[in-house]
């Protein structure tokens, strides 16, 4: 019986975790985009600053109608938001946030997990692309599907870096095993990893797929109402997952100075910093040509993955 | 150009940061006044007590948008035997301001100073029929007219001012002599009244 209850209480912390981190990561775009821009962003909803900003965006959006165009692949065109949404629910469940078992549910194979449901979430996007029946989704559908195979590579290679250091693929395991001097150590793997993780998530400054001033917005052109929100929420979730996975991964988790019993709150401060360099990013770089993007990914991070692995391996070999 | 590779990467990053930390640009319009430069152009007031219905702003305005209506009055001689005087007075004077582009060449134009921006500009109608100002609301603009700004330290001295100042130095210069001769002539004949 308190087994039962144990897993629905971790589950309901993690459902609640997913429905407000990627909200408060939407709230702080609006708010640092802004800043960055020499804006003051919402002002108005909620009263304090627009606090109620995204809250308020959520009623317009379940106001809206639902349509699905007549030349759709209705189910498939239905479906693909909760497709995109859904992994991203399924990796938080996954990522250790403190020590002592603070994690909705770990996972030997835990690594393995994450990578392989992160990318189903892109398949939403082709799937949205292609059951929509225009031409515009179309091509944001096959920009998305390019995209991920070139991107899913290099991150694979730096998640593996990590697992050959630590020697397990096991999330809690790899961050048991962290010690500081990872950080140089894994520093290539990490940016390739973090920067890999931007484009599968398309955000600026690798949103080709959704390129608006080319193709409208890519996949999601004919959404409207609930189902386009789910998508964006879906960008946000990804946000977070990536920032926590590359915390996880490469910046050691709850390691840090005084993380007695508040090794959860330097989880959630590293990924609250990641989450900000991704939205900083967003803000400074235009968009990547299509084949800069393919060129980024096949000449640059797949090369500096590899060369990662090398080393890993050869630091392994040498400290054993 | 860029010693280091990245090194306009890294500068953009730091632009984007910087302008984070600055204050933001934004005015915050309805819950804020703004701060309107001076001759800010709002609307046009209407000082209708200056207007004789020469209709010159009328014939002027680019766009047709002013309205006057007036009649004539005869005024009764000023002395007994003169003539009869006839006068304009003004019925209507309009500003559609739905067609008004604020050019301006109205006040411009008028001779004796009856027309007046004012920088008063929250007059938006949701009937564009309402944007008509009549007589009486041209008038009621006339109390938002701020007084001009002050000129420059070093500016020439205003026409008019400078032909006050000339009149008024003349007769002041002219009673000081006429003073000067009647204090002679007034000792004349006090001696002979003596």
């Amino acid at each position: 019986m308190s087994g039962t209850l144990d897993v629905v209480l971790r589950l309901v912390a993690v459902l609640v975790a997913f429905l407000v981190l990627p909200l408060v990561v939407g709230q702080t775009e609006h708010k640092v985009m802004a800043h960055m821009q020499g804006r003051l962003g919402p002002m108005y909803a909620g009263g304090f600053h627009g606090w109620a900003q995204l809250v308020a965006d959520g009623v317009k959006f379940a106001q809206k109608e639902d349509v699905v165009p007549a030349g759709a692949d209705r189910r498939v065109f239905q479906l693909a938001p909760a497709v995109s949404l859904l992994p991203y629910l399924l990796v938080l469940i996954a990522i250790p946030v403190g020590p002592n078992g603070l994690v909705g549910q770990a996972i030997d194979a835990g690594l393995f997990f994450v990578l392989a449901v992160m990318g189903v979430g892109v398949l939403g996007s082709i799937m949205a692309g292609w059951a929509s029946a225009n031409k515009f989704s179309l091509l944001g559908g096959l920009r998305t599907a390019a995209q991920l195979m070139a991107y899913e590579l290099p991150m694979l290679l730096a998640a593996g870096s990590v697992a050959m250091a630590a020697g397990t693929i096991s999330l809690p395991g790899i961050v048991q095993a962290f010690h500081w001097w990872w950080i140089p150590w894994q520093l290539i793997g990490g940016l390739v990893f973090f920067t890999a993780g931007l484009a599968e998530l398309q955000r600026p400054p690798f949103d080709m797929p959704v390129a608006d001033s080319e193709i409208i917005f890519g996949a999601y052109t004919e959404y409207t109402g609930l189902r386009f929100a789910l998508f964006l929420l879906a960008e946000y979730a990804g946000i977070v997952v990536l920032c926590a996975l590359t915390t996880v991964l490469f910046l050691g988790g709850w390691h840090g100075p005084l993380s007695g019993s508040f090794g959860w709150l330097w989880t959630l401060v590293k990924t609250a910093l990641l989450a900000f360099v991704v939205i900083w990013l967003r803000v400074t770089y235009p968009r990547l040509r299509e084949d800069q993007l393919q060129k980024l990914a096949w000449t640059v991070l797949i090369p500096l993955g590899l060369a990662q692995i090398a080393l890993t391996g050869i630091v392994k070999v040498v400290i054993s | 150009m860029s010693p280091v590779p990245g090194h306009g990467l890294a500068k953009g990053l730091a632009v984007t940061l910087r302008t984070m930390t600055r204050r933001s640009v934004t005015h915050q319009y309805p819950d804020a006044a703004p701060q309107l430069p001076p001759r800010s152009r709002g609307v046009i007031g209407l000082f209708e007590e200056n207007c004789t219905v020469c209709m010159l702003c009328a014939r002027e305005c680019p766009d047709w948008c002013i309205y006057i209506d007036s009649h004539k009055e005869t005024v009764p001689p000023a002395a007994p035997g003169g003539r009869e005087r006839s006068r304009n007075v003004l019925d209507r004077f309009a500003i559609d301001f739905s067609l008004c582009m604020y050019c301006g060449i109205c006040i411009e134009v008028c001779p004796f100073d009856a027309l007046f921006w004012s920088p008063e500009f929250e007059y938006a109608e949701t009937d564009i029929r309402e944007l008509t100002h009549e007589r009486d609301k041209l008038r009621e603009w006339m109390w938002t007219v701020p007084t001009p700004p002050a000129l420059d330290p070093g500016a020439e001295e205003p026409k008019e001012i400078a032909a006050a100042r000339k009149t008024a130095e003349k007769l002041a210069a002219a009673q000081e002599t006429a003073a000067q001769e009647g204090t002679a002539q007034e000792t004349e004949p006090r001696e002979g009244d003596a």
